[in-house]
């Protein structure tokens, strides 16, 4: 099954209903179906494989999603946030291709085979002005690879992770209620459009039928000004995002009355921050999201009841369930498995494994599944006794300290208990000794941190080993953009400072 | 009948539009209100009786699967007749809708 499909069911059903943009001037789906169809017809003339867009976010984008679909090239949205030459590499890397750019991104791009890029003020008054076009009926496409998505490339090249129809629809279909929605709702997208959740959000919301809302780039006060003069109901952050989300709330009052539900992943959230955003909005449902780019967005769900649970509960057990991520979706199997394969125990820690049809566990070239179908998803976690999930960062991330697996997660968790620590990093630097060493980064409150009595304090709760050996301050810590930190950064800045020490 | 994944079908009987979700494993007749579904483009306007016994009706949204064969539509349209694959009625799957995420 195609993704355009699940705009053109609900073209069918509702023609008239608002799909994209503000309250007035906004597209209906007739509108948007006719619109995307002009596109593909378009794209189609133009004779390229692939599709792509580097520009904000914005109506263009989602109306570009269904028409590289219907038009059967893959869609490669791109992330302008990268420095040029590596921006150039990847542009390169679509060709052959058509790409809708920002006007202000036009001139960072240079000539590349194949590769034909046209301005987004251009394809704006093409396709974008003006009442409804009629819609142009295209021969069914019979391209599989929806989207080609490039993983930020931490550990390396970016590798371009496939999206197949089947992946994207199932995920949809298995998620979502067909025209779920009522007319009131609205979903308010911040997440960049190169990122899975951006791409993943337009599909549920078509086939959902309910409206979305575009920020062209997030920042809190646009984001809490739109979400009020829109009546959003819906939105999906993260963990960076909510936290100074409710410091505009704090300061100007807002209270938000039409948001019902409010989604978060994309990194962990810190306790202190889910438990305010609670404090602050209590009729919002809030559900905390984990998936990867691999797996077309979400696997496992903590849902609005289960924070309730949590957020009251006395036992211990259940209370920590805040931290997790939930249950995996009835359409997922998931496994964590120990480095031999075997499967871990309720509370042992392993690597995550998921299998079913929306996860793809593929980049182009190169498949990463097991023969029978299971992705390795190079996350940590644990399952407890009652299913939940709980994950444990990057496998990557772990530190090995004298032969000991140390992961960072826990001593971050417990480091953030203490009043002064606004927020902190554990990383493993080099070290002749033990290999690697467990090393602390800091932002401390006070700015005066007593990292000694917090030594003691850990020493008491974890093992030796796992105290940080060494304390580094900063005013603040380095994430990307969808709140992901930075720890490659963090790490290469500290094997410089620890050496030159 | 070529019930492949995303084809579109309507009912020759009543406004029931039906997409599949998962084709079947064996080949067979896919049908509403008791007679055998056209193509959505096909430009025949629904004509003649619904049979009693198929008359439950499709719902716009819900899932109807056939547990023998594995088939699963979606309803796209709704309609009076009610869906069968060759003949054995088909049953509407009961799926919790999760909360939104994205």
């Amino acid at each position: 099954m195609q993704t355009p499909l699940l705009l053109e069911i609900a073209a069918d059903a509702c023609p008239d209903r608002l799909a994209l943009g503000g309250k007035d001037g906004g597209y209906d789906f007739e509108s948007y179906r006719a619109r995307a169809s002009q596109v593909a017809a378009w794209l189609t003339g133009k004779g390229k494989v692939n599709t792509g867009f580097l520009g904000m976010n914005g109506n263009v984008l989602p109306v570009l999603l269904f028409a590289s679909g219907m038009a059967g090239t893959s869609f490669i949205p791109l992330n302008y946030r990268l420095v040029d030459a590596d921006l150039n590499k990847l542009v390169a890397r679509t060709a052959p291709c058509t790409i809708i750019v920002d006007d202000d991104m036009i001139q960072r791009i240079n000539h590349a085979d194949g590769v034909e890029l046209i301005a987004r003020s251009e394809f704006e008054a093409m396709f974008m002005s003006g009442s409804a076009p009629e819609k142009i009926d295209l021969p069914e496409a019979d391209n599989d690879i929806a989207v080609l998505l490039f993983t930020s490339g931490t550990t390396g090249e970016p590798k371009a992770a496939v999206l197949r129809h089947a992946n994207l629809t199932s995920y949809v279909m298995s998620t979502v209620e067909f025209l779920g929605a009522d007319e009131e709702e609205a979903g308010l997208i911040s997440v960049p459009p190169y990122h899975i959740a951006g791409i993943s959000a337009i599909l549920t919301a078509a086939y959902g039928g309910r409206r979305i809302v575009y920020l062209p780039a997030f920042t809190a006060e646009d984001w809490v000004a739109t979400a009020a003069a829109e009546s959003i109901t819906h939105a999906m952050v993260v963990p960076t995002m909510l936290d100074r989300i409710l410091d505009i709330l704090d300061k100007t009052g807002e209270k938000l009355p039409s948001l019902r539900a409010l989604s978060y992943g994309g990194g962990k959230m810190p306790e202190q921050v889910i438990t305010r955003a609670l404090k602050l909005l209590p009729h919002v449902d809030f559900v905390n999201a984990y998936g990867l780019t691999e797996t077309s967005s979400t696997i496992a769900l903590l849902g609005a009841e289960d924070h309730r649970v949590a957020f009251t509960s006395s036992d211990p057990d259940i209370r920590r369930r805040i931290t997790s991520v939930g249950q995996p979706l009835p359409t997922i199997e998931l496994e964590i498995r120990r480095e031999d394969g075997t499967i871990c125990e309720p509370g042992e820690k392993g690597e995550i494994y998921v299998r079913g049809d929306q996860v793809s566990g593929e980049y182009l070239n190169k498949k990463v599944t097991t023969a029978d179908g299971w992705f390795p998803t190079n996350d940590a976690g644990w399952l407890d006794e009652g299913g939940y999930l709980f994950v444990d960062g990057r496998l990557d991330d772990v530190i090995v300290r004298g032969g000991e697996n140390i992961s960072p997660g826990e001593i971050e968790d417990m480091l953030r208990s203490f009043d002064d620590i606004a927020d902190c990093a554990v990383l493993g630097i080099p070290c002749d000794e033990w290999g690697e060493k467990v090393v602390a980064v800091i932002v401390s409150r006070s700015g005066k941190p007593d990292t000694d009595s917090i030594s003691v304090a850990m020493r008491d709760k974890l093992r030796s080993t796992k105290t940080p050996e060494q304390w580094f301050q900063r005013d603040a810590l380095p994430y990307n953009e969808t709140g992901k930190l930075l720890r490659r950064v963090l790490k290469d800045e500290l094997a410089k400072e620890t050496k030159d020490a | 009948m070529n019930l492949k994944p995303g084809s579109r079908w309507k009912s020759a009987v009543c406004d029931s539009q039906i997409v599949v979700v998962r084709p079947p494993k064996a080949e067979g007749e896919l049908q509403c209100g008791g007679a055998n579904v056209l193509p959505l483009d096909d430009p025949a306007k629904p004509t003649g009786d619904i049979n009693p016994d198929f008359a439950e009706g499709v719902l716009i949204g819900k899932r109807y699967v056939d547990e023998e064969s594995g088939l699963e539509v979606l309803g796209a349209k709704a309609g009076k007749g009610s869906l069968a694959f060759n003949g054995v009625p088909m049953t509407i799957k009961g799926a919790k809708p999760l909360p939104a995420s994205d």
